[in-house]
C-alpha cells in the first residue's frame, strides 16, 4: 500500500559545547554554531525514506523557520526526501502558532489534492522543548496520535507502535491516518550520499509565507542549567590509573 | 599536574606541531628553563594541528619551503610516524601537464628524488578508484606520506621533559604579555605569571591576537578550507591500515581526495575565500567539535562535489557511502602565502613561529630554534622572515585582500611573474602620473608601483628589428614584453631614466654610525665622506643576509640604500646590530630616486648643472650633492645596469621637478624612459650583477659568489670569521654565466627559461657540488647586447670552466647550454670601460 508521509522538522542549532546564551537572553548565542535538523525528527526522517522505500508512495518534509531552514530541508531531501515545504517565518512562533501554521499547510495540500496518511513530528524540538506542535495537530485534524515511539511499523493497512514507558514499552495500533511523534533512537539515520546530496539541489521547494500570529505563551528568558559543559577528572597516571579506570567501567555497565 | 614557573629563558605558546617542534628543538640546542603552554588540553589543544589532513607532498616551487618540508620528513620518519603513501598531482588539461614538467624542474633543482611524469593508465594502476579517462597525465612522487602530527608534537614534548629541559601546561591561557623599553618581559596566564627572556608565538589562527598583547604584529588571517569525510568505502573494506593508496591532488578543481582508512578524504581549496577574525574563534569550551573546526557550510562545496564524482566515480557516486564528517576547518593564510618566523620588528624577544602547515612544522621548529641559539638557521629562512613587511602590508584589509586573492592559487599554475591584483597603488612614485602618460606596465615591489615596462617606447621595437627577440610561447612571453629588451638597446645606444623610488633607505648618524656599519658590512667603510660603497652583508656563518650600497655622506652620517622588497628585513637588521651611539632613521619615504645611464647620460647631466660631472671631476664609485637648475640633487656614480651614470636623489616632493628636467634635457639625446625588466634583469644579467634572493641568500658565501675583495678589512664584522675560513677553502660552487646554444623545442617552438630551472650535463645528469647542493639557474633573462638568453647558476668547480658544455632542463626538454664566464668578469663590456668612461 502506497503512502503518502509528512515528516516536520525543526531547524535548531547544533550544539557540543557549553550553550552560551544572547546577551538579552532570549535565544542560543549561534555566532559559532552550525544548524541541523533536531535529532528526534532526523529519525523521521528516516524513518520516512524507509517507508516510502518499503512501501512506495511519497514523502514531503516540512519546517517553518526563516529563510536559511532550506538548507535543513535540502538535507532531508538529501536523505531520499521526495519534496519539501518551507512555511517562512519571522522569528520564533509558540506551539499553538506553529501548529495552527502547519496546519493551515496541511489544509492547502488537501486542497491541491494531498492527502497524508502519516505524518511524523519530533517528539520535542531539541532546542524549545515545548512538546506541542505534534499534539495540537493531530487534535486540530481529529486523527490518532502517538507520542515518544521508539519503533515503527506499517501493518495490516495501520501502524504499530511502541512507546518508551519507564521499565518497558507500550505497544499502540492505530488506523491510518495518524500523526506520530518520534525520539531519537527510532532507527540509526543514514549518511546523505554525494549523489543524494546533489539530487537534493533539484527537488522541488515550495516556499509559503506565515504572518506573524498572537502569542499563546510569552518566553520571558532562557536560563543554561547548572552542570552544563564538561566535566574533566582525572583518575592517575601511567599503569597505576587502570584499576579506577576499570571500577568506571564496570560502574558504566560495559564490563 | 606541573606548576607554572616564575621564570622561563622561553617560553612557547600553543602546543600544535609547531610549538612542540619549537620547545624540543631549543632543548635540542642546549636551552633549559623552557615553559610551553596551551589554554587547550593535550595532546590536541583544538587548533590546526588537530584536524589537518596530515599529509605531505615534498615538492614545491619555493626551494625554502622544500628544504624544511624535507627535513620535516626526516624528523616525522625519525619519530615513527610517517607512513609513505605516494602522491600524484593529476592533470585535466594541457596548461596543467606544462606545469607538472615545472614540478619535475623543481624537483630536480632543488634534489627530490623519485619523482615521474605519469600517464592517465598509469594513474589507474596506482588508483584504481579514479577515472582516468578525464586526466591527460600526472607528477608522481614517491615519497608523499601521511604523518601523526598529534603524535609527533606529543613525543617531542615529552623528549624534552623528559630531558628535565621543559614543563608543558595544557589549559593555561594566556592574558598578557609585558614588554619593558621594547624588550619582552614576563607572560600573564590564568596560572599565574612567568617571567621569559624569549616569548614564541606558536599560535596558528591566534597568533595575530596574542601578538597584539604584546604591540606586535603577525598578519595573517584565519581562513577555511574545507574538508569532508565519505565512507564507509567498500573497497576500502579491508584495508589494513589508514592510507594504503596515493594521495591524488585534482590540480585544476583545487581539490585532493585520499583513503583515510575505510573512509575517502575529499579537500578543497576551490571554494570562495572565507575568512575570519582570531577573535571570532571559540573558546575550547564553547566549540561544538573543536575551536578551529567550523560549521560545515555545504552551499560553498556543491561544485566540489560534482568535481569529486568527476574524478573518484565508483566512491563518490556510491548511494552507500555517506558524508560522514564536513567542518569548515581553519588554517592561516598569510598575505604572501609564506609563514611568519623570527623575531617581530616591533619587540625583542618576541618571536613569531606562525602560517606554519604541519609539512613544514618539524623543519622550520629546527630552523627557528637555530635561528634563536645561534643567530640564522642551516636552511635561509630569508622569504619567510617577519621582518619582510612594510607596515601597510600589516594592515588587516591588506592581509585579507591578498589571503582571499591567494587562497584559490594553492594548487594554482602561478607564473613566476605573476602579479597581485588586490590593493595596488598604494606606494606611488612622484613620478607616477608621468609613467602613466607614457603607458608604464606597473609591477609591484614592496607596495610601491614600479613601470616595468613603458608601452611607449614601442616604437623602439622597429628600431632595433631583429635584435629583439619575440617569444612565441605564451608562457614565456606571459608577463613580458619585447619592449624591455628594446628599452636595453637604448640606454646602451643613448640614455635611459630609471624609476628607482622603490629603494629602502636608511640614515645611520650619530658618534657611533661608523662603527655601526663597520660591524655589518663585508666592505672597508672607514672611507672619506662622498665615497660610495657596495658591500655583502653577511650572517654570522658567512652567508648572505643583504647585498646594498652604503654612501658616506658625513663623518657621522652613512646612508644605506637597499632594494624595497627585502628592505625591511635588513632595516632590522642593521637595527638589530646598532651600538648605543647610533641612530637609524628610515628615509625611505622622504627621498625618490632617478638613475640616468647610458653613454649619453653626462651630457644630459652637464647639460642641467654648472657642477663638474667629468669623469675626472665626478669619479666612479662617489657620491655628493649639485644643483640641477633649482633642485638640489645627491648624486651617486654608480650603475647596476653597466652603463655610465647617475643615481639622483631628491626629497621625494622634488621628484616631479627632477623628471620633468631629466626628461627635457634628455630628449634630444634621445633617452628613453627604462622600466625595471632592464634594471633587474637584463641590464644586470649582462653585468653578471648578483641580486639577493636569487644568487646571493645565506646558503652560499662570499668567495662562491666570487664577491670576495683581495683582502679582507681589519676591524670585525659578522660573518668574519667565517669568510675567513671560506677563503681558505676550494669553493664548493662557483657563480657562473651560461648562455643557451639552442632555443629550439621538440616541437618548433623557441623557448625561453625563466629561472629556478636545473643545470645538467648534456646526458642529463644533474650537478650536485660537494656540499650536497644541486646547481639550478637562479636567474634567467635576455641579454639584448650581446644577443644570447642568459643563465646564473652555481656550479660544481669541475664545471665552473669557460666553455663547458651543459645543458638546461625546461619544461620537460633539455636545451644545450655553455658557461660563458666562471666567476664575475661580465659577459657585456668585460673590462668595465662604459661605467668607467
Amino acid at each position: 500500500m502506497p503512502l503518502n508521509v509528512l515528516c516536520c522538522v525543526k531547524r535548531v542549532p547544533m550544539t557540543g559545547g557549553r550553550i552560551v546564551l544572547t546577551a538579552d537572553e532570549q535565544a542560543i548565542e549561534t555566532r559559532h554554531l552550525g544548524f541541523t535538523i533536531s535529532p528526534h525528527e532526523e529519525c523521521g526522517v528516516e524513518e520516512a525514506v524507509r517507508i516510502v522505500e518499503a512501501h512506495g508512495g511519497s514523502s514531503t518534509v516540512l519546517t517553518l523557520g526563516p529563510p536559511e531552514a532550506e538548507e535543513q530541508l535540502r538535507d532531508a531531501m538529501a536523505l531520499g526526501i521526495d519534496r519539501a515545504i518551507l512555511l517562512q517565518a519571522d522569528g520564533e512562533l509558540d506551539g499553538g502558532a506553529t501548529a495552527a501554521a502547519i496546519l493551515e499547510a496541511i489544509e492547502a495540500e488537501r486542497a491541491a489534492g494531498t492527502e497524508y496518511d502519516l505524518i511524523f513530528f519530533g517528539n520535542e524540538s531539541a532546542d524549545a522543548g515545548n512538546y506541542q506542535v505534534g499534539i495540537r495537530v493531530a487534535h486540530a485534524l481529529g486523527l490518532p496520535c502517538v507520542t515518544g515511539l521508539k519503533a515503527i511499523a506499517v501493518e495490516d493497512g495501520g501502524l504499530r507502535c511502541e512507546q518508551e514507558v519507564p521499565g518497558g514499552r507500550d505497544v499502540y495500533r492505530v488506523p491510518l491516518p495518524a500523526v506520530v511523534t518520534v525520539k531519537e533512537g527510532l532507527n540509526l539515520p543514514r549518511y546523505p550520499s554525494v549523489p543524494g546530496r546533489m539530487r537534493a539541489k533539484r527537488k522541488p521547494l515550495e516556499t509559503r509565507p506565515v504572518a506573524a500570529a498572537a502569542a499563546g505563551v510569552e518566553k520571558v528568558r532562557l536560563a543554561v542549567p547548572a552542570g552544563q559543559g564538561t566535566q574533566v577528572e582525572i583518575l592517575g597516571h601511567g599503569p597505576g590509573a587502570a584499576p579506577a579506570v576499570v571500577e568506571v567501567l564496570r560502574g558504566a555497565g560495559v564490563l | 599536574m606541573s606548576t607554572l614557573p616564575g621564570r622561563a629563558r622561553a617560553v612557547v605558546i600553543g602546543a600544535g606541531i609547531v610549538g612542540n617542534s619549537v620547545a624540543y628543538h631549543l632543548h635540542q640546542q642546549g636551552w633549559r628553563d623552557l615553559v610551553l603552554i596551551d589554554k587547550g588540553p593535550f595532546p590536541n589543544p583544538g587548533g590546526s594541528t588537530g584536524h589537518a589532513s596530515n599529509f605531505i607532498f615534498p615538492v614545491d616551487h619555493s626551494k625554502e619551503m622544500t628544504a624544511l618540508t624535507a627535513d620535516s620528513v626526516r624528523q616525522y620518519k625519525e619519530l615513527g610516524v610517517f607512513t609513505r603513501s605516494g602522491g600524484i598531482e593529476v592533470a585535466r588539461t594541457e596548461e596543467r601537464m606544462q606545469e607538472l614538467q615545472r614540478r619535475m624542474s623543481s624537483a630536480a633543482s632543488w634534489g627530490i628524488e623519485g619523482a615521474s611524469i605519469v600517464t592517465p593508465a598509469e594513474i589507474r594502476e596506482m588508483v584504481p578508484f579514479v577515472d582516468a579517462r578525464i586526466l591527460a597525465g600526472g607528477f608522481y612522487t614517491e615519497g608523499v606520506g601521511v604523518v601523526d602530527s598529534l603524535r609527533a608534537g606529543t613525543l617531542m614534548r615529552e623528549r624534552a621533559q623528559a630531558a628535565g629541559a621543559l614543563t608543558a601546561l595544557a589549559n593555561t591561557e594566556v592574558l598578557g604579555i609585558d614588554v619593558e623599553r621594547g624588550r619582552v618581559q614576563r607572560v600573564r596566564t590564568t596560572r599565574g605569571d612567568i617571567e621569559a627572556e624569549v616569548v614564541v608565538i606558536a599560535c596558528g589562527v591566534w597568533s595575530p591576537k596574542i601578538a597584539r598583547m604584546a604591540g606586535a604584529s603577525i598578519p595573517l588571517t584565519p581562513a577555511v578550507h574545507q574538508m569532508i569525510d565519505v565512507g564507509p568505502v567498500p573497497r576500502f573494506a579491508d584495508a589494513k591500515s589508514h592510507i594504503e593508496y596515493p594521495i591524488v591532488r585534482d590540480m585544476d578543481t583545487n581539490m585532493y581526495e585520499r583513503q583515510d582508512g575505510a573512509g575517502l578524504e575529499i579537500g578543497s581549496y576551490a571554494h570562495r575565500p572565507i575568512l575570519h577574525d582570531p577573535e571570532e574563534i571559540p573558546s575550547v569550551e564553547e566549540a561544538a567539535l573543536s575551536p578551529t573546526e567550523f560549521p560545515f557550510t555545504q552551499a560553498d562545496f556543491e561544485q566540489q562535489m560534482e568535481h569529486a564524482l568527476e574524478l573518484c566515480p565508483e566512491i563518490v557516486g556510491d548511494e552507500s557511502v555517506g558524508v560522514k564528517y564536513a567542518i569548515n576547518g581553519l588554517l592561516s593564510l598569510t598575505p604572501d602565502g609564506l609563514p611568519l618566523l623570527g623575531e617581530t620588528p616591533e619587540v625583542k624577544g618576541l618571536w613569531s613561529v606562525a602560517a606554519v602547515w604541519v609539512k613544514e612544522g618539524p623543519g622550520i621548529g629546527k630552523a627557528v630554534s637555530e635561528w634563536m641559539a645561534h643567530g640564522e638557521s642551516e636552511i635561509d629562512l630569508h622569504s619567510s622572515d617577519i621582518a619582510r613587511f612594510w607596515e601597510h602590508q600589516k594592515t588587516r584589509a591588506h592581509v585579507r585582500a591578498r589571503a582571499a586573492e591567494g587562497f584559490n592559487k594553492t594548487y594554482g599554475i602561478v607564473h613566476p611573474g605573476e602579479q597581485w591584483a588586490s590593493n595596488r597603488d598604494v606606494r606611488l612614485a612622484p613620478f607616477h602620473a608621468r609613467e602613466r602618460d607614457l603607458g608604464a606596465v606597473f609591477f609591484e615591489a614592496a607596495g610601491w608601483e614600479r613601470p616595468h615596462w613603458y608601452e611607449s617606447n614601442a616604437p623602439l621595437l622597429e628600431e632595433y628589428g631583429d635584435r629583439i627577440n619575440r617569444r612565441e610561447a605564451e608562457w614565456d612571453a606571459r608577463w613580458w614584453s619585447p619592449i624591455i629588451n628594446a628599452e636595453h638597446l637604448a640606454l646602451r645606444d643613448r640614455a635611459g631614466m630609471v624609476d628607482l623610488t622603490a629603494f629602502a633607505i636608511f640614515d645611520i648618524s650619530g658618534p657611533g654610525a661608523l662603527a655601526a656599519v663597520q660591524g655589518v658590512a663585508v666592505r672597508q667603510m672607514d672611507v672619506p665622506v662622498g665615497r660610495v660603497v657596495y658591500t655583502p652583508i653577511l650572517s654570522p656563518g658567512g652567508g648572505f643576509k643583504a647585498d646594498l650600497t652604503i654612501m658616506r655622506i658625513g663623518d657621522d652620517v652613512f646612508r644605506v640604500v637597499t632594494g624595497g622588497a627585502h628592505g625591511a628585513a635588513d632595516r632590522k637588521w642593521f637595527s638589530d646590530h646598532l651600538p648605543p651611539d647610533a641612530v637609524l632613521t628610515d628615509v625611505t619615504s622622504a627621498w625618490t630616486t632617478l638613475g640616468l645611464w647610458g653613454p649619453r647620460a653626462r651630457d644630459i647631466l652637464a647639460s642641467l648643472t654648472r657642477d663638474d660631472v667629468s669623469h675626472e671631476g665626478f669619479r666612479f664609485g662617489t657620491c655628493r650633492t649639485i644643483e640641477l637648475d633649482t633642485l638640489g640633487v645627491l648624486a651617486s656614480r654608480i650603475s647596476y645596469v653597466g652603463d655610465l651614470g647617475w643615481e639622483l636623489y631628491v626629497p621625494i616632493e622634488q621628484g616631479a621637478k627632477l623628471w620633468d628636467m631629466v626628461w627635457e634635457a634628455g630628449r634630444p639625446h634621445g633617452i628613453a624612459p627604462v622600466g625595471i625588466g632592464v634594471y633587474g634583469t637584463t641590464g644586470r644579467l649582462e653585468k653578471c650583477y648578483r641580486a639577493f634572493g636569487f644568487e646571493l641568500e645565506s646558503e652560499y658565501n662570499v668567495c662562491e659568489a666570487g664577491m670576495a675583495g683581495p683582502k679582507v678589512k681589519d676591524e670585525d664584522f659578522v660573518g668574519r670569521d667565517a669568510h675567513l675560513r671560506h677563503r681558505e677553502e676550494e669553493p664548493a660552487a662557483v657563480m657562473c654565466t651560461l648562455t643557451v646554444d639552442d632555443h629550439m623545442s621538440k616541437s618548433g617552438v623557441k623557448r625561453y627559461m625563466l629561472g629556478r630551472e636545473p643545470i645538467l650535463t648534456r646526458d642529463g645528469a644533474p650537478l650536485t657540488d660537494r656540499k650536497g647542493r644541486r646547481s639550478y639557474v637562479t636567474s634567467a633573462g635576455a641579454g639584448p647586447s650581446i644577443g644570447r638568453h642568459i643563465l646564473m647558476a652555481y656550479l660544481p668547480p669541475e664545471h665552473a670552466r669557460e666553455g663547458a658544455e651543459l645543458a638546461v632542463e625546461y619544461l620537460g626538454e633539455r636545451y644545450p647550454v655553455t658557461v660563458a664566464v666562471a666567476g664575475a668578469t661580465p659577459v657585456f663590456d668585460p673590462d668595465n670601460t662604459r661605467i668607467r668612461s
